[in-house]
C-alpha cells in the first residue's frame, strides 16, 4: 500500500459474506459417486467454488450445500451424468 | 550514449526495451504497428527478458497488460484511434485499480471516414479517465518521455497508469537522431518496480466488487484526481532528474518558448509545437511580441503554470487538433476555464486546425496568427472559436 493513495478499490475474500446463499437455490445438484469418472469438469465449471474433488476413494466429490445456488451448471457439463438437479422442496 | 537514426516508434520500442519491461501485449494497427513489432525482434533475438502476448483484441491488449502489471511486473502496450476506442473500458479500470503501467498511443483521427492521419481526437477521449496524458513534440523526446512516465506512474505519489502520444507518421513514421542513454543510466534513473498492491495466487485479493458504501467509491474517485494534482511535482521532479543525468529538459508539464516580455501567447501541443516555434521566430523578426507555450501534460493539467505565464497577457491563441464537437477544442476550454479560476481575464482565441491530418505548415501558422491578432487589434474579431482548413480558408 501507499502512504498516500488512501483508497483503493480493494476486498479481501471472505466465505459467506452474502450470507448461506444454498438458501437461493430451486433446485439442487445431487451426485452418484457410481457414475463419476473423476474428470473435475465440475470443479472446474462451478463458478462459486462450492465443489471439492478428490475428498475420499469413495466420495471424489462433495458438494458445498451452504453455498451452492443450483445454477446446474456442474450437472450440464457433466460428461457421464453423474449429478443431477432434483426439486427442492 | 549513442545516436542512432530512429522513427518516432522505434524510440518508444527503445525506451521500453531501457526500462525492461516484463510483458508487452498488443493488437496490431496503423500507424502503431511498428512499435510492438521492434519489440517482439527485441525480444527473439534475446535482447530484451521480456514476454509477447498476442491478443485477439485492443480490449484484451490492455487487459493483458493491466493484469501482468498487478501481477507485479513493468508492463507496456501500444494502440491507435479505433484501438484505444476499442479499449477505453478498460482505460477507466486500470486507472481506477490505480495499478501503474504505460502505453503509447501514436495519435490518429477517428472515422467516418476511414483515415489514418493524425489528429489528437483519439488522446483526447481519454482525458476524464484517471490517466497521466502526455504528448510529444519530436522523437528524443519519445524516447525520454516513456522512460520518464515509468517512473511517474510507479512513484507513490501517484501510483496510476501513463499515455504518451506521438503524432502519426509526424513522429511515428520519420526519422530523426535520437540519442539512446546506456543502461546504466537508466537503471540508475528508474527504481525497481513500485505499486500499491500486487495480486497473488497465494494472497487473494479482490478489486473493483460492488461498493458495500457509495461513499468510499466516490472517495476512489477523489483519491485518483488528488493523485494526479500531486503527481504535478513528480513530473517536473521527473524531468530535472532526467536533465541532470542526460542535459535535456523539457521543462516538465510545459515548455516556454520566447515567452519573455511575449503579449501574444499560442499555445499548443504535439508534434506541431515544433511548427509553432518556426512561426514565432518568424513573427518576432517581423515585429511581433508572440510567445509559445507548449503544454507537455495534459493531465494532471498545468493550471497554475499556465496562469502564471499568462497573465499579463493580451491575447492568447490556442491551437487544438481536436474538437468536443458542439462546445470547442478540449485543451481552449482547459486553458479558458483555468486561468479564469486564477483570475485572469484575458481573451483566448480557438484555433481547430489540422483535423483529420490534414496537414498545418509553420507559415500557415503564422499567418493564422497574424490574421487573428491583427482582428483582435482592429476590434473586429468576429468569433473566438474559429476552424482553419488552410490556405486563407479562415472559417470565422
Amino acid at each position: 500500500m501507499s502512504e498516500y493513495v488512501k483508497y483503493l478499490p480493494l476486498a479481501k475474500p471472505k466465505i459467506g459474506v452474502a450470507g448461506k446463499t444454498g438458501s437461493w437455490r430451486t433446485e439442487k445438484p445431487i451426485y452418484d459417486p457410481s457414475k463419476c469418472i473423476k474428470c473435475d469438469l465440475c470443479w472446474l465449471y462451478c463458478p462459486e467454488g462450492t465443489i471439492n474433488v478428490g475428498v475420499s476413494e469413495n466420495e471424489y466429490v462433495r458438494i458445498n450445500y451452504d453455498y451452492c445456488k443450483g445454477c446446474g451448471i456442474c450437472a450440464n457439463v457433466c460428461p457421464v451424468k453423474a449429478i443431477s438437479m432434483v426439486p427442492e422442496r | 550514449m549513442v545516436i542512432k537514426s530512429l522513427t518516432g516508434n522505434y524510440a518508444v520500442a527503445w525506451a521500453v526495451k531501457l526500462a525492461k519491461v516484463k510483458v508487452i501485449a498488443a493488437y496490431p494497427i496503423t500507424p502503431q504497428t511498428t512499435i510492438v513489432e521492434r519489440l517482439s525482434e527485441f525480444v527473439e533475438r534475446g535482447l530484451l527478458d521480456a514476454k509477447m502476448i498476442r491478443v485477439d483484441s485492443e480490449f484484451s491488449a490492455l487487459a493483458a497488460t493491466w493484469g501482468a502489471a498487478t501481477g507485479g511486473v513493468r508492463a507496456f502496450t501500444a494502440t491507435s484511434s479505433h484501438g484505444l476506442l476499442y479499449m477505453h473500458e478498460v482505460v477507466w479500470w486500470v486507472a481506477g485499480s490505480r495499478i501503474p503501467l504505460v502505453m503509447a498511443i501514436v495519435t490518429r483521427t477517428i472515422g467516418p471516414p476511414w483515415n489514418i492521419w493524425t489528429d489528437h481526437s483519439d488522446i483526447m477521449d481519454q482525458r476524464d479517465t484517471g490517466w497521466i496524458i502526455m504528448m510529444a513534440e519530436h522523437n528524443q523526446e519519445v524516447l525520454d518521455s516513456v522512460i520518464q512516465l515509468y517512473r511517474i506512474t510507479e512513484d507513490p505519489r501517484v501510483y496510476l497508469p501513463g499515455m504518451i502520444g506521438l503524432d502519426a507518421f509526424i513522429l511515428s513514421h520519420t526519422t530523426e537522431p535520437v540519442d539512446i542513454p546506456s543502461q546504466e543510466l537508466v537503471d540508475s534513473y528508474l527504481p525497481p518496480r513500485r505499486q500499491p498492491y500486487v495480486m497473488t495466487i497465494k494472497e487473494p485479493l479482490i478489486m473493483g466488487n460492488i461498493p458495500a458504501d457509495l461513499k468510499w467509491n466516490m472517495k476512489m474517485r477523489w483519491d485518483v484526481h488528488v493523485s494526479l494534482i500531486r503527481a504535478k511535482e513528480v513530473i517536473e521532479e521527473a524531468d530535472r532528474e532526467w536533465y541532470k543525468l542526460t542535459g535535456r529538459s523539457y521543462g516538465g508539464l510545459i515548455e516556454c518558448y520566447r515567452c519573455d516580455d511575449a503579449k501574444i501567447y499560442v499555445i499548443g501541443m504535439g508534434a506541431w509545437v515544433g511548427d509553432m516555434r518556426d512561426a514565432v521566430d518568424r513573427l518576432r523578426d517581423e515585429g511581433y511580441d508572440v510567445g509559445l507555450i507548449k503544454v507537455r501534460f495534459i493531465r494532471p493539467f498545468p493550471d497554475d503554470k499556465i496562469a502564471s505565464v499568462v497573465k499579463n497577457a493580451k491575447l492568447c491563441i490556442v491551437f487544438d487538433r481536436s474538437v468536443s464537437a458542439g462546445s470547442a477544442g478540449p485543451l481552449f476550454l482547459d486553458v479558458t476555464s483555468h486561468i479564469h479560476r486564477y483570475g485572469i481575464n484575458v481573451p483566448v482565441v480557438n484555433v481547430l486546425a489540422g483535423l483529420t491530418g490534414l496537414d498545418v505548415t509553420s507559415t500557415e501558422i503564422s499567418y493564422v496568427i497574424k490574421k487573428i491578432y491583427d482582428s483582435f487589434e482592429k476590434g473586429e474579431l468576429r468569433n473566438n472559436i474559429v476552424w482553419y482548413f488552410g490556405g486563407d480558408e479562415l472559417w470565422w
